[in-house]
């Protein structure tokens, strides 16, 4: 043991001395839980889990959900931003579609908050630092009701501009493949 | 004719295109001999895509079976043309940009090797029109391509391996390349993409052996930028001033003003002249840029060794409509009242087709090809394009009947050119649409548009046309009629056969004479590429045509858009709602020859 450690401490000083840090391994000390990675999940599938897993949704993106006012703004910012600029109105052109079930990156609130800010290395540039955290969930909100995930009593009902597809009041709700495992019909497993 | 259809407005005027007539005038002019290969997108340096093969001709086109094909590996839009050079040919694939050269002395033309210049991801974000690449040019044992991303490439056309690398584009204004180059000399010629980007253009010439910039010049801004100097000699008085560049647009909007050169060179030996055409102004929204928006919308006649210009001509100035001037321009001695002209002729976007002296820039003649609700003609005294006020775009007003269409009576997909007959074959639009200006705002490697358009076909209900024009008389001589737009390019040859594609995916022959259909393929994606075609090491002749639906219409395919929205890819949404049910993405090489 003795000698080991001694080997091990000669190496560490001789790494140290000639200035590579080549070699020299991270000894985690585990402690509980400050250690565990987290981050903004973009697959249903989690390693270690045993079901498919939704992101849980974030109190400040569904309070954006739940106000016409928010998701109007939302609508009005889309094209300000220039998101409309690839997007269209939901139907796409240089980005993908918006409107349809699906989802690149996923269709959870949080996760399309996270395609806004970080940005997506396929074309979606990053908004980081550039746009309000308010005006992001805004069009996290809009952006959603463009596929129908919003009540009906929230999601825009007419367009200030020329009419190009149905009110997004209107569209029919779309079924994502990742949306709310709540609710669906289960086969044997 | 063609008077039914979407006229919404009894009072509008509507310009008539010219109707049937022309007629066959076999050309005496020079043309370049013929090395029955295919070393640059254009064919021969004047842009006819002439082949003086004739092998396979109206006689036994009906013959033609598929010899071999190739798959690029990458299902989006496939515009490239096949480069054919000391029995190789050489694919450029859409973004990852791949480089593919095929042993044509093989059975099958087996693959020889592939390069892979890498590049980012990003790119993919900040094109237009989908992730096309319009292909290749060789010389001197290279060659030299253009990727998304904003690098001009020279590789050694035997080993494959990378020669140069010059960084032209900066991606992070939303500056990207898809041009077909062109070697004259020493030099190749690129230009940049990104016009929907607010993005300066701009035309390079770079050295053959070792990529540095030898000149370049920009479309917008001060005369040294766009070397103008003292052997500029425009024909028309609008066009004449000190630093129109920078006059012409509102304060510093000509730094994001557009103008790009994503379209083909021709070039004149005789005159050492390159011309080509620069694209729209941005934004598409002209109520935020008053004046007339030099270099924009216009052509470019340049000197090709110090790319100083010589002369300009605008047809479309203050562009209402995305009428970029990129078509390509056809370089032919024309008789023209009685005396022989060096002309260049283009099919505009904006739905003229023009006669142009190509050592002068006067416009000779401009017939209308299309019909037209936006423009009563051209003035030939002062070159002016005669506007119709009531179809001007206006912000927060939807102006109906706008035709042509954004992309235009024509787009980037190229005409050709046969001397046996003297007709030109140009694939073209039969659009019209709805727009309505919105506010632009430019946010840096973000679309910079402020409209909102919606597509759909002209009288008579076919959005696509090919039609054989007759350059003298100004009038067709036939027309083929397609419901989707014809946005492949054509190639005619010595056999009298004009080869073109459909974006349902059918290749077919036509007879030079009439147009009627001699043989048909139907490959396995829609086609918006260049035909080819060459003589095989066998002796044989080949015809050559990449398959795969995308392009601006096309990516309603291949970026599986959702048509219920008009403006799905920037308006084709509403003219092509059911693509998707006749085509999927697709990126196959076609080889035909006979049995």
């Amino acid at each position: 043991m003795k000698t080991e450690l001694a080997w091990v401490t000669l190496a560490g000083v001789l790494m140290w001395a000639g200035g590579c840090k080549r070699e020299q391994r991270v000894f985690d000390p585990g402690a509980a839980q400050s250690q565990i990675a987290n981050g903004v999940v973009l697959n249903e599938v989690h390693a270690g889990a045993e079901h498919l897993q939704e992101p849980s949704p974030s109190p400040s993106g569904t309070k954006y959900e739940q106000s016409a006012y928010a998701v109007g703004e939302g609508k009005r910012l889309f094209e300000s931003y220039n998101c409309s600029g690839c997007h269209q109105h939901g139907g796409g052109g240089i980005g993908p579609a918006l409107m349809d079930a699906e989802w690149i990156y996923g269709s959870h609130p949080e996760q399309i908050y996270s395609d806004i800010v970080q940005g997506r290395p396929n074309g979606m540039p990053s908004f980081a630092g550039k746009i309000p955290e308010y005006q992001v969930w805004e069009l996290v909100a809009y952006v959603r009701s463009m596929s129908g995930q919003l009540p009906e009593d929230v999601a825009p009902s007419r367009s200030d501009e020329m009419a190009v597809t149905q009110a997004e009041q209107a569209h029919p709700k779309e079924h994502p493949p990742d949306e709310s495992q709540h609710n669906v019909q289960r086969g044997k497993q | 004719m063609l008077l039914s259809g979407c006229q919404k407005s009894a009072t509008q005027e509507v310009m008539q295109p010219a109707g049937f007539g022309g007629v066959m005038h076999p050309y005496s002019g020079p043309m370049e001999k013929d090395d029955e290969e295919w070393v640059r997108a254009t064919k021969d340096y004047a842009n006819t895509r002439y082949s003086a093969l004739d092998q396979i001709n109206t006689s036994n086109v009906a013959n033609l079976k598929v010899a071999w094909t190739f798959n690029t590996g990458v299902a989006r839009g496939q515009e490239a043309a096949p480069i054919i050079a000391n029995n190789t040919m050489y694919v450029v694939a859409p973004w990852p940009n791949k480089l593919f050269a095929l042993d044509l002395t093989k059975p099958g033309a087996p693959l020889k090797w592939s390069y892979d210049p890498n590049p980012s991801p990003a790119a993919k974000g900040e094109a237009c029109c989908d992730l096309v690449n319009r292909g290749a040019v060789y010389a001197d044992g290279k060659v030299f391509y253009n990727t998304l991303d904003g690098y001009t490439v020279a590789v050694n056309a035997d080993s494959g391996k990378l020669a140069w690398r010059t960084r032209m584009g900066n991606l992070a204004l939303g500056e990207t390349m898809t041009m077909a180059p062109m070697v004259v000399k020493d030099k190749v010629l690129v230009g940049d993409s990104g016009g929907e980007f607010g993005v300066r253009g701009w035309v390079a010439a770079l050295n053959t052996k070792d990529g540095k910039v030898v000149w370049q010049a920009y479309s917008t801004g001060p005369d040294k930028d766009v070397l103008i100097g003292d052997r500029f000699k425009p024909f028309y008085d609008g066009d004449k001033g000190q630093d129109l560049g920078v006059k012409t647009w509102p304060p510093d909007a000509w730094r994001i003003g557009g103008g790009t050169a994503w379209g083909f060179m021709a070039y004149d030996p005789a005159q050492n002249l390159v011309y080509y055409g620069t694209a729209n102004p941005g934004p598409w929204n002209p109520e935020v840029r008053p004046g007339t928006n030099k270099w924009t919308s216009g052509v470019f006649a340049r000197d090709a060794d110090t790319g100083q210009a010589v002369w300009f001509y605008q047809m479309s100035p203050h562009d209402l409509y995305d009428w970029d001037g990129i078509n390509e321009n056809v370089l032919l001695d024309l008789p023209v009242q009685g005396q022989t002209r060096k002309v260049l002729i283009r099919a505009d976007r904006n739905g003229y087709l023009y006669v142009i002296d190509r050592t002068t820039g006067q416009v000779l003649s401009a017939t209308s090809y299309v019909y037209t609700t936006t423009t009563t003609g051209v003035d030939l005294k002062t070159g002016e394009l005669q506007r119709v006020p009531e179809k001007e775009p206006k912000t927060g007003q939807e102006i109906r009947n706008i035709c042509p269409v954004a992309p235009g009576a024509k787009d980037w997909q190229p005409m050709s050119f046969s001397p046996r007959t003297g007709l030109l074959y140009v694939p073209h639009e039969n659009m019209c649409m709805d727009e309505e200006g919105v506010t632009p705002n430019y946010i840096a490697g973000t679309p910079y548009v402020g409209a909102n358009v919606r597509y759909y076909a002209g009288p008579g209900g076919n959005e696509g046309e090919l039609m054989a024009w007759d350059p003298l008389s100004g009038k067709k001589v036939w027309t083929v009629t397609d419901k989707y737009p014809m946005w492949s390019g054509t190639v005619v040859t010595a056999g009298d056969v004009v080869f073109y594609g459909t974006m349902d995916g059918w290749f077919r022959a036509a007879d030079a004479r009439t147009g009627k259909t001699l043989w048909q393929f139907k490959t396995g994606s829609g086609i918006v590429g260049q035909p080819v075609t060459y003589r095989g090491p066998d002796g044989k002749q080949y015809v050559a045509i990449l398959s795969g639906i995308g392009g601006w219409p096309g990516a309603i395919v291949s970026n599986n858009l959702d048509t219920r929205d008009d403006t799905a890819a920037n308006g084709w949404g509403s003219a092509l709602r059911d693509l998707k049910n006749v085509t999927q993405a697709g990126g196959t090489l076609y080889v035909f020859s006979l049995p």
